[in-house]
């Protein structure tokens, strides 16, 4: 038991850490009614796929990672280069989410002018009166 | 490595687009009218690049590029096959048609809103292409979502109830996009490689591998979300009937056909056709895009707003791509074989529903007709315009020779090769109930007389009330498409460019026995 929960969870608690941070923003996603709500379990979700491949490009605390610059005297040193891939991934990733959110709080901000509510209920309520 | 000028297209044509799109924007400052000629002529030259590029596929072979002179797996690769070829020039045929459409049409919904409607739709065509073009998998994570921010915006552009489409659209497509970007990170994890040809290289002695398997389950769901497949296709039926008209077209027509060919895309070439007969993931698809079918058509049948009927008819004819998909592992015939049913129906799919939303655009245009039941007498006010919705609609039911027709004639072919006569009484099914809807159009258009001749009970000289040129020959040109495509199809002139599609990915009768 003990040892299935060392391999199993410690030792990829980056993957469960994740994972739960998903789910929570997934959960707010579905469960609020507010649309600003709704974006934040949006930017959680992403967020927590950012974090999931960060922490692919770990190597671990017994190896010292250290920015890939190539030079002999960091290798004599013992230096190991992390893996910069998934950093520069999760940084268009980054510049892709920023720019979801920011059209979304734009749709928000037209349909409080339009509406005058950010409630997903009463926006519907609001449409049906319209006779859509 | 010294490229010919064709070779350096793949590159060109989504860089000329990017760059049109800001262009437009500057000029659009200058001058408001030259917007429309500017992203035009972009899409006009981006056209006859993409045909070029077929043509070097099919003669001389792939086209790989290598951004920035780095090679492969560290650089991205742009791969040009024969299958992004042909999507290539669909896209952009149905783009130069829509934005023909557009230009008096925008000009009357969206006076106030030129310049960042063509900006934005060069954005949309850029992401568009840059999907089809790429080989590198988180590339095609970007373009998918260039695309669809571009859409989402297009959609909220009219307001008001289009805003609350366009949100949803946004919501439920990232959650797509992340799914999408997730599965990229479960295969990165195992293979560290992005570029899809080395992915496919390095996955075989992995296919057991759980991590593999798992992504491919985030690959089909957020794709499946982005082509709308059925279970997942609550944001459709808002998002096009609120969209501007040509946006509808484009949506439907190009937009979730891009996603599908994403998804195609990781099917076959980052994951193998072995790889797919290892699980019945396709069987299962098969299933989902039979109730997708007999679904989208019975609630098409229930609305009274065209534009929603057509986005619904969009849902089951997705199923159709699908179950073509589903079905392009277990078929072998040298025409209906493999993947050409699919590929098939995303041309017709495009011309047929590209025409549809186009009319159904003319007539909120001419009198802001959105409901079926004020159609009445319209066949003899816009003539040309209701001929080519009828030539249109008779595609979509299927009658000789159109091209609707055509798909499912090998749709069906297809599913008795493979032994599941279910999907032919299925597609049977769908006929009659396409026949059902678009025929109460039809009828409404041709058979019923407005109120006021009713009464008269003469036949006053019908004064004819058509859109403008610029309009119609847009949707003229698809509907004749439409039955000359079918011929087309039916002499088989256009099936060895799918053939060399099933012979990329030993497909159809290239099949390991």
């Amino acid at each position: 038991m003990l040892e299935w929960l060392i391999e199993e969870i410690f030792a990829k608690y980056n993957y469960w850490i994740s994972i739960t941070i998903m789910l929570i923003g997934f959960y707010a996603m579905i469960a609020k009614g507010n649309l600003i709500k709704k974006l934040i379990g949006l930017s959680i979700f992403q967020t927590a796929i950012f974090l999931f491949f960060i922490s692919l490009a770990d190597i671990g605390p017994t190896l010292r990672g250290t920015a890939p610059i190539v030079s002999e005297a960091m290798i004599h040193k013992g230096y190991v280069y992390v893996n910069p891939l998934p950093h520069v991934l999760i940084l268009t990733a980054i510049v892709v989410s920023v720019a979801t959110l920011a059209v979304a709080l734009a749709l928000v901000i037209r349909m409080y002018e339009e509406y005058g509510t950010i409630e997903e209920e009463e926006i519907i309520e609001k449409e049906r009166e319209l006779g859509v | 490595m010294i490229l010919s000028v064709v070779e350096q297209f793949p590159v060109l044509v989504v860089v000329i687009s990017l760059l049109s799109a800001f262009t437009i924007l500057i000029a659009g400052w200058l001058n408001k009218k030259s917007c429309w000629f500017l992203s035009f002529s972009t899409i006009l030259v981006q056209l006859v690049m993409s045909v070029f590029i077929l043509n070097h596929v099919l003669t001389i072979g792939t086209i790989h590029y290598w951004l920035g002179g780095w090679a492969p797996p560290w650089g991205i690769e742009y791969v040009v096959d024969a299958l992004n070829a042909y999507v290539l020039v669909i896209l952009l045929s149905l783009a130069l048609i829509c934005v023909t459409y557009s230009k008096r049409s925008i000009a009357h919904e969206l006076p106030h809103k030129i310049v960042p409607f063509y900006t934005v739709y060069q954005l949309l065509v850029t992401g568009l292409c840059g999907v089809v073009v790429t080989g590198d998998i988180f590339n095609m994570y970007v373009f998918v979502e260039i695309f669809s921010l571009s859409a989402y915006a297009l959609i909220a552009s009219r307001g008001k109830i289009a805003l609350k489409a366009s949100f949803t659209y946004l919501v439920l497509g990232s959650i797509g996009a992340c799914f999408f970007l997730l599965g990229i990170g479960f295969l990165y994890s195992v293979t560290g490689t992005l570029n899809m040809h080395d992915l496919s290289v390095l996955l075989p002695p992995l296919y057991g591998n759980k991590v593999v398997l798992a992504a491919f389950g985030f690959f089909t769901v957020g794709l499946s979300i982005k082509m709308a497949l059925f279970p997942l296709h609550t944001w459709l039926p808002d998002a096009h009937s609120f969209a501007p008209s040509e946006i509808s077209a484009m949506l439907s027509g190009i937009i979730i056909e891009v996603s599908t060919y994403a998804f195609i895309r990781v099917c076959f070439s980052v994951y193998t056709v072995n790889f797919i007969k290892l699980l019945p993931i396709f069987d299962f698809l098969c299933w989902i895009a039979a109730l997708g079918i007999i679904i989208g058509s019975v609630l098409a049948i229930a609305q009274y707003n065209l534009k929603r009927m057509l986005a619904y008819s969009s849902v089951s004819q997705m199923g159709y791509i699908m179950l073509a998909v589903g079905l392009s592992t277990s078929t072998h015939h040298a025409l209906w074989g493999g993947l050409t049913p699919a590929l098939m129906h995303i041309l017709n799919h495009a011309l047929m529903k590209g025409c549809l939303f186009l009319v159904a655009g003319a007539f909120i245009y001419k009198a802001e007709l959105w409901n079926i039941t004020d159609f009445k007498g319209l066949g003899r006010k816009m003539p040309y315009t209701c001929a080519a919705f009828t030539l249109a609609a008779i595609s979509m039911i299927g009658v000789p020779p159109s091209v609707g027709f055509v798909s499912k004639l090998y749709i069906i072919l297809a599913s008795l090769e493979a032994g599941k006569f279910i999907f032919v009484a299925v597609m049977l099914l769908s006929t009659l109930l396409n026949l059902v809807y678009f025929w109460r159009v039809i009828e409404m258009m041709y058979m019923r007389r407005e109120e006021r001749e009713k009464e008269s009970h003469s036949h006053p000289p019908a004064n004819k009330n058509e859109i403008p040129l610029s309009m119609l020959i847009p949707v003229l040109t698809l509907a004749s498409l439409c039955i000359i495509f079918g011929i087309l199809w039916l002499t088989e002139i256009p099936i060895p460019i799918l053939d060399q599609v099933n012979a990329l990915f030993g497909l159809g009768r290239y099949a390991a026995p």
